[in-house]
């Protein structure tokens, strides 16, 4: 139910973001999912990739600090409210999320949120003891 | 074990006798062979006969890198060229380089006081010295070179710069001494690391770094990282080159300097006036066996104390603490004096962090900012904003503790900051003062 997601640190100069796609695009990496924290001097970009392994030595050969993450991604349903009964579940059972961000599933109508949790295995039985859909880390690399 | 076993333990009333002898003898010397001398003894009203104690050398005035400069080239020799056998000068920052010259008894007498200085780092014949000093108008390279020759050692004279191959050269050769800068050493490990060689498998035992002022916690990383006891060196060209003064691998507290060749004071760097037995200050010395350039209380803007109190390992040479830093590398920010060797220390303490930083100093307005630049390692990046926006707090924070500075840390990539083959550059001023 553990998705791999990569992060990369960059620091807040023209051109890096550009640079970093450049090397993906080059070795053949595909992006599925991604987004960029920033702040006044630094972001960190993370990326959900078709080749997490792959991403992971190309941009370390080329001086990124990289580093792997497990995330998991929820199937939010497309009407309102759908995203708050997730949250209200992880709310019941204390556990907070880190980070999260959203892109849309291209097969499906839902949504599908990419989540990072401080305690990812009690997130994961809270969700599924709710019958939340979560995809497995395989379907999001190769959609 | 020592290299000159007489010399380098000879007691102190003796070693006190055998350096005003050859003061005496010096002052001579210049005031009959140097204009310069002749001209700021004259401006002075002294006299070389007036020194009968080794006190008395207070009363002569200062030798200063700018006499040097006026002088430029060969002003302040004080033999003629016919004996110059060999010429070296500084880097030279700023201006002009300075130049210094050596007849033949220079170069021998340079030669043992770097191969004591190699015996008292641990060093001895049958070590494969790994010199990464640079060779060339830099005394490093040479001045090394000649002394592990004179102590019988086999020296590969390697020279500084195209890391790969020393990494190699280390491995293949069996290198079991590294003489370089402490900033190229690290920079030696983390290209090893990254070839996938590790140092622990490597022979090296000693390493002996100078030319650059570093801290007691970039030894203990210098310690782990290349597997091997790490010794501070000391020397500048203008006195002589490397091997001036040496820590002792039996102590490993403070830098032993030849006093049978060198007379240590520590000065106010503000006033001139003379600091007692531990007091921090700028050390001056005087050359009392040199030939080609003597040099008379020569400001070396070098920062440190002297101590004469007895050492374990016999030598009855006094110590110079180690350098927290050049009077001329001292920043002055917002009117707090901060050596980067200082911030490198905070730095180091800080887990994770690599040693690699750099200062930028700036003026907003009438303001002075520090940016503390330190690159990000694996081991310190996270993949949440806080806990990096945590990491350059602590650094803000652990300055200001230790320093009373404020500054701002700003984390950035990897292996962005320049490397040095030499000598490390740590700041860069914006202030146009």
């Amino acid at each position: 139910m553990k998705v791999e997601q990569i992060s990369i640190f960059i620091e807040n100069k023209s051109g890096r973001l550009a640079e970093i796609t450049r090397i993906l695009g080059e070795a053949g990496i595909n992006i599925r999912a991604l987004s960029l924290a920033d702040t006044s001097d630094f972001g960190i970009l993370r990326l959900i990739v078709n080749d997490c392994a792959k991403a992971n030595s190309v941009l370390k050969e080329n001086g990124f600090t990289v580093s792997k993450t497990e995330v998991v991604a929820v199937e939010v349903p497309d009407r309102p409210g759908g995203l708050s009964a997730i949250l209200q579940t992880l709310d019941r059972e204390a556990i907070n999320v880190e980070y999260m961000y959203a892109f849309v599933e291209r097969c499906g109508g839902n949504a599908v949120i990419i989540f990072r949790f401080d305690e990812t295995d009690k997130a994961i039985a809270a969700l599924q003891a709710q019958n939340f859909n979560m995809l497995e880390g395989s379907r999001l690399y190769n959609m | 074990m020592f290299f000159n076993e007489e010399f380098e333990t000879l007691p102190r009333p003796a070693l006190e006798a055998l350096q005003l002898k050859r003061l005496q003898s010096t002052l001579e010397r210049v005031y009959a062979n140097v204009p310069f001398y002749k001209a700021s003894f004259d401006a002075a009203g002294i006299k070389p006969s007036v020194v009968t104690s080794l006190a008395d050398l207070q009363k002569l005035p200062f030798t200063t890198k700018q006499n040097m400069r006026d002088s430029y080239p060969y002003g302040l020799f004080a033999a003629p060229m016919e004996e110059i056998v060999r010429i070296h000068a500084s880097s030279g920052t700023t201006g002009k380089p300075t130049v210094v010259g050596y007849t033949k008894k220079d170069i021998s007498t340079w030669s043992e006081l770097m191969a004591r200085s190699f015996v008292a780092a641990g060093a001895h014949k049958g070590d494969i010295i790994h010199n990464a000093y640079g060779y060339g108008l830099f005394t490093g390279g040479l001045g090394a070179h000649y002394g592990a020759e004179m102590l019988g050692a086999s020296v590969i004279p390697i020279s500084g710069g195209n890391t790969k191959r020393q990494i190699m050269i280390m491995q293949d050769f069996g290198s079991t001494v590294l003489t370089c800068t402490p900033s190229y050493s690290l920079f030696m490990a983390e290209e090893a690391q990254a070839e996938g060689v590790d140092f622990k498998k490597l022979k090296l035992r000693v390493g002996i770094f100078g030319a650059e002022p570093w801290s007691e916690e970039m030894r203990n990383e210098i310690e782990t990282k290349l597997n091997l006891s790490a010794i501070d060196i000391y020397g500048l060209s203008e006195i002589m080159g490397p091997g001036v003064a040496i820590e002792c691998i039996e102590a490993k507290k403070g830098l032993h300097i030849w006093e049978d060749h060198f007379i240590p004071e520590i000065i106010n760097p503000d006033t001139g006036a003379l600091l007692s037995e531990g007091e921090r200050g700028e050390l001056v010395i005087t050359t009392i066996t040199k030939q080609g350039i003597p040099l008379i209380r020569y400001r070396t803007r070098d920062i440190t104390s002297l101590t004469y109190e007895p050492c374990i390992c016999g030598r009855t040479h006094a110590r110079i603490a180690r350098m927290s830093g050049r009077s001329d590398d001292m920043l002055i920010i917002r009117g707090v004096n901060v050596f980067p060797s200082q911030i490198e220390a905070v730095l180091v303490g800080i887990e994770g962090i690599e040693p690699h930083y750099m200062l930028i100093v700036d003026r907003q307005g009438t303001l002075d900012t520090l940016t503390v630049q330190v690159e990000v390692s694996e081991q310190l990046f996270s993949d949440e904003i806080k806990v990096l926006q945590a990491l350059s707090r602590r650094v803000e924070k652990e300055i200001k503790d230790m320093l009373g500075v404020t500054c701002t840390a700003r984390l950035v990539e990897p292996k962005t900051i320049q490397r040095s083959e030499g000598k490390a550059k740590r700041v860069i001023d914006n202030r146009k003062l």
